[in-house]
């Protein structure tokens, strides 16, 4: 297998995904069989390519520093679940 | 066992733009709470961010006036972690390609010379402010907390240090005098009080002479340079006494506390520091002409180290005294300005910054430019002293006047009725007491006892609580006897 079901237990906590026993199982294999078919590429000669980070042929896509309209606070806070003194509540950190 | 310590930094600061790293939305700080967002540093679905040339430009400067090395092809990375003061989940970041690497900055300790390197300068977007509510207002026993995305997408540069730096001492140092070339560049107020500077400093310590690192711990709240000299002092200590307790140390990141002088373990939710990296598909990569480069390195002003030289030369300054004027911008804006209104000796100027100056800011705690006493106020002192109204005994001592109401010290002198007594009449007329009253010590100088003249001026100083001319009185007393 391409990942070990340890590994997919890692990410799943890394992006607070509360996996179970079987969906570890599901996706070990799932993911295995994507890792697989993207590891067809470490098969090529890659020697004289180099890394692509981005598929379009774009650069130095820059803005002048100058302001915009910005939200109003009770936009900005519009879907928030809870809000106190034009904040967001978020729960308990530690 | 003797032990050294090994120190780096990493400096925090927010670059000085209009707007913020990625989107339009104000930078200025103290607004109210959520007024300054928009759905790119909300992290709303499907907003697009786009780069700030002028905080690219602004990195970029920094890294020229440290000797940095500017990557001509450069991109941001997301790094990836939960934490609510970011709302998208990830920060904008550079990982592997940032603006600037290689750089150093040359610390002049008075006693010796240091250069401490520095690895990289890369940009990335501050987080929002969290307040929290409950438990004193920190994180530890905090009910719930409160998110202000003001903050949020700030432009925000880091500066790492290498482990160079040896000394609590040196950590201070360093950080002024980056502080002090950032400022001299205008892209940053580096204000430690708003937080646009912060200073997070690893330290361990290690045998003297070994080359292997220890393990070292992460110290977080330094919010002035007095706390990070401090808070690396109290480290080193504690970390001393741990090993030589046969103790182990672990990696941890510790808070200081300030008014109880001492480090604690934070405690923050356990997260690995798995950020998994990866090149930000929304923000296309950056390359940059060496031709741009040189505008950029063309438009860098005067730095500290070229104004010290500036005033050793133009001023005839000790080497010691030029350090230390130029070790803050402001200290240094303040020696010229008063330069330029006095005829005098610079160096008087010098004497009374670094002198008594010096010493009422550090005891207030407050910057040169904070505080009552202006160059106007130095100068017409200087002048009261050089046309003989006051004595320099007397300007020390309408300093702390000056100091708290900022008065000028014309004013205080003649309230106090504190001028100097210049009138040979008057002064030989206490010189007959002084005589007249020591009859004595007026024998013993007779038959050889130097000693006694100072005596015998003393007392006349004190007869006329100080005002006399002591010039006058050293006359006029050998004239007598």
């Amino acid at each position: 297998m391409a990942i070990s079901e340890k590994d997919v237990k890692h990410v799943g906590w890394l992006a607070r995904l509360a996996l179970n026993d079987a969906e570890i199982r599901k996706f070990t294999q799932q993911l295995g069989v994507i890792l697989e078919h993207a590891g067809k590429i470490a098969g090529l000669d890659t020697e004289n390519v180099p890394p692509t980070s981005h598929a379009i042929p774009l650069k130095n896509v820059l803005r002048e520093d100058k302001l915009g309209v910005c939200l109003t606070p009770e936009a900005a806070l519009l879907n928030a679940p809870e809000k106190e003194n034009q904040a967001f509540v978020v729960p308990k950190i530690v | 066992m003797e032990y050294e310590s090994v120190i780096g930094l990493e400096i925090h600061v927010e670059l000085d733009t209009e707007s913020k790293m990625f989107c339009n939305c104000s930078t200025r700080f103290g607004e109210e709470p959520n007024t300054q967002t928009c759905p790119v540093c909300l992290g709303l679905p499907g907003s697009l961010p786009v780069a700030n040339e002028k905080a690219i430009e602004y990195v970029i400067k920094s890294g020229l006036a440290i000797g940095c090395d500017i990557s001509l092809y450069s991109q941001f990375h997301r790094k990836n972690y939960f934490y609510p003061d970011m709302p998208k989940n990830y920060q904008i970041s550079q990982y592997d390609l940032p603006l600037c690497i290689n750089g150093h900055v040359d610390l002049d300790m008075d006693d010796y010379e240091t250069r401490i390197g520095v690895t990289r300068i890369h940009l990335e977007e501050d987080t929002g402010k969290l307040i929290h509510v409950g438990g004193a207002g920190r994180i530890a026993g905090a009910e719930y907390s409160l998110v202000d995305f003001n903050r949020a997408g700030v432009p925000l540069m880091e500066i790492v240090s290498e482990p160079d730096i040896r000394t609590p001492e040196e950590a201070k140092v360093y950080a002024q005098k980056l502080r002090a070339i950032l400022i001299s560049l205008g892209v940053s107020d580096c204000s430690m009080e708003k937080g646009s500077m912060r200073v997070d400093a690893n330290v361990s310590i290690r045998p003297k002479g070994s080359t292997e690192f220890g393990v070292k711990t992460e110290l977080k709240n330094l919010n002035s340079f007095r706390s990070l000299q401090r808070a690396l002092t109290y480290e080193i200590e504690r970390q001393k006494k741990a090993l030589e307790e046969g103790e182990v140390i672990v990696q941890e990141t510790r808070h200081w506390d300030e008014s109880k002088n001492r480090t604690s373990i934070l405690r923050t939710k356990e997260y690995a520091h798995d950020y998994r990296y990866f090149p930000d598909p929304d923000l296309v990569p950056m390359q940059f002409d060496s031709s741009w480069i040189e505008s950029l390195k063309a438009e860098i002003p005067e730095l500290p180290d070229e104004r010290k030289q500036r005033f050793i030369r133009r001023f005839g300054l000790p080497a010691h005294d030029a350090n230390l004027l130029t070790a803050t911008k402001a200290m240094g804006d303040f020696f010229e300005e008063a330069v330029s209104i006095y005829a005098g000796d610079p160096k008087a100027i010098s004497n009374w910054i670094l002198g008594d100056l010096s010493y009422y800011l550090n005891t207030e705690n407050l910057e040169i430019d904070e505080s009552a006493i202006t160059p106007k106020h130095i100068v017409e002192m200087l002048k009261l002293i050089d046309n003989g109204t006051i004595s320099g005994k007397i300007a020390k001592e309408i300093f702390p006047e000056m100091f708290e109401t900022g008065k000028m010290p014309q004013a205080i002198v003649e309230e106090r009725g504190m001028t100097q007594i210049s009138g040979e009449d008057e002064i030989a007329k206490i010189i007959d007491t002084v005589l007249a009253e020591n009859a004595a010590v007026v024998q013993e100088y007779r038959e050889g006892k130097e000693r006694a003249f100072g005596f015998l001026v003393g007392q006349a100083m004190r007869l006329t609580k100080g005002r006399a001319n002591p010039q006058l009185v050293n006359k006029l007393l050998r004239e007598k006897l």
